[in-house]
């Protein structure tokens, strides 16, 4: 009897403690989202725009160029023993555009500058950096939330937009220039497959809506994380590890949505 | 707070993310370049379209001259009604005797639509230069393909189960 009663005890406890989370981080969200960046703090919101965005170029642009050029590679082989080498253009500008170029850069981005949010945001707690501006009146949702989730929000396409455009000049140099694809048809048939709106566009949305999810599970595990050495280690791990699995998991929805029903 | 050399490379940073926005726009979609100015409608009929599909392109002797706008069965005679969009840079140029078929790029490639001029009979070049019928209201003494006309004279897809089965029929009456 008492094991039944503890039993839904400790399921009432995690439910309520679920919940009480999901609450607490749709708060900061609220708080994040609604505090855009002003005049007076938009050079906060530059500063970070510098750290999470410029920082991750090197990154972004090596693993884009050889992406580019791996897909290039494999895709000749396969594609030349059906003759049908000239549309190695088509196949490496839809698989970067379409898919690679959003999550490869989410998964980078969460790696790069996810756990690091996480883990400056934890260290401001843990050093009672955050209790000290809330007691000089100042919001720290506001002052140190806000600048990094739209600085997040507004570098993470702009890196994915970079990734695609370097990926495919990879693959341009990998099968025009060593395998000897043909130069023309590479773009010709890229042109008359690749459409803006439809390919283009809704990679662009894709990487938007990973930038949310990453920037936020980032901020609020800093946010909410137990002020300790070993709390702020765990609130790092599980950043990257929830961002990974929530970035895979979308991706087949958003992927569903955009190309699976007609 | 922000240092000047965090703003220039911010700042290179957005003109970097820019440009591969119009190197994706420009080099990878090719937008802007087609799709855009003036267009006229063709429609035609078809027994048969095969793989045909809308943005297939129009080509005249391999140069491209428009899109195949929508494809849509017709209502009573139950067969497949291709709407096509040609730019208007070639208004009043095929004459109304032009064919249409549909052809294959390639062993592997897409399909497209194949326009073939037709001719202008010496009487209606007459008609163009002296009753100028190609300036009236209405268009339908006009010798040209004009907008809204629809082509007669189609050449359906091959489907390769037709031919085969044909062969087999010439075979077998041997």
């Amino acid at each position: 009897m008492n094991m039944i009663i503890n039993y839904f005890a400790g399921l009432g406890r995690t439910t309520i403690n679920t919940m009480s989370s999901i609450g607490q981080a749709s708060l900061m969200l609220f708080g994040a989202l609604f505090a855009f960046p002003t005049f007076k703090n938009i050079r906060l919101t530059i500063l970070q725009m510098y750290v999470v965005g410029v920082q991750s170029l090197l990154i972004i642009l090596v693993s884009g160029l050889f992406i580019g050029m791996v897909m290039a590679l494999q895709g000749y082989t396969i594609l030349v023993s059906y003759g049908a080498e000239g549309s190695l253009g088509p196949m490496v500008a839809l698989s970067i555009l379409r898919e690679l170029g959003p999550v490869v850069t989410a998964l980078l981005f969460a790696g790069r500058a996810g756990s690091a949010l996480t883990a400056e945001i934890g260290l401001m707690k843990a050093t009672e950096q955050l209790s000290s501006l809330e007691m000089m009146a100042i919001d720290p949702l506001r002052r140190v939330v806000s600048p990094r989730f739209w600085a997040g929000v507004i570098s993470m396409p702009m890196l994915a937009l970079i990734f695609s455009a370097i990926g495919i000049l990879g693959g341009h140099l990998v099968g025009v220039d060593w395998l000897g694809v043909d130069s023309g048809s590479y773009w010709s048939i890229m042109q008359a497959t690749v459409e803006w709106d439809k390919d283009i566009l809704n990679g662009i949305i894709k990487s938007v809506v990973f930038a949310l999810v990453v920037v936020w599970i980032a901020l609020f595990k800093g946010y909410s994380c137990i002020p300790t050495s070993e709390g702020i280690s765990l609130a790092t791990t599980q950043t990257v590890v929830y961002s990974s699995l929530a970035i895979l998991g979308l991706d087949f929805v958003l992927t569903a949505l955009m190309f699976g029903i007609s | 707070m922000t240092s000047r050399k965090t703003e220039i490379l911010v700042g290179l940073f957005v003109a970097l993310a820019i440009a591969a926005t119009l190197l994706l726009a420009l080099r990878v979609a090719n937008q802007g370049m087609s799709g855009s100015g003036e267009t006229y409608t063709l429609t035609a009929r078809f027994d048969n379209i095969g793989g045909l599909k809308a943005r297939s392109s129009v080509k005249v002797g391999g140069v491209n001259v428009g899109r195949v706008e929508r494809i849509y069965l017709h209502n009573t005679d139950l067969v497949p009604v291709v709407e096509l969009t040609i730019s208007s840079k070639y208004l009043d140029t095929f004459p109304d005797t032009s064919t249409l078929s549909i052809l294959t790029s390639g062993l592997l490639g897409e399909q497209y639509i194949g326009l073939q001029p037709g001719f202008i009979f010496p009487e209606d070049i007459v008609r163009i230069e002296e009753d100028k019928v190609c300036e009236t209201a209405s268009l339908n003494d006009c010798p040209y393909l004009t907008d809204g006309e629809e082509i007669i004279d189609t050449k359906s897809a091959l489907v390769l189960e037709d031919l085969i089965g044909q062969f087999l029929f010439n075979k077998g009456s041997e």
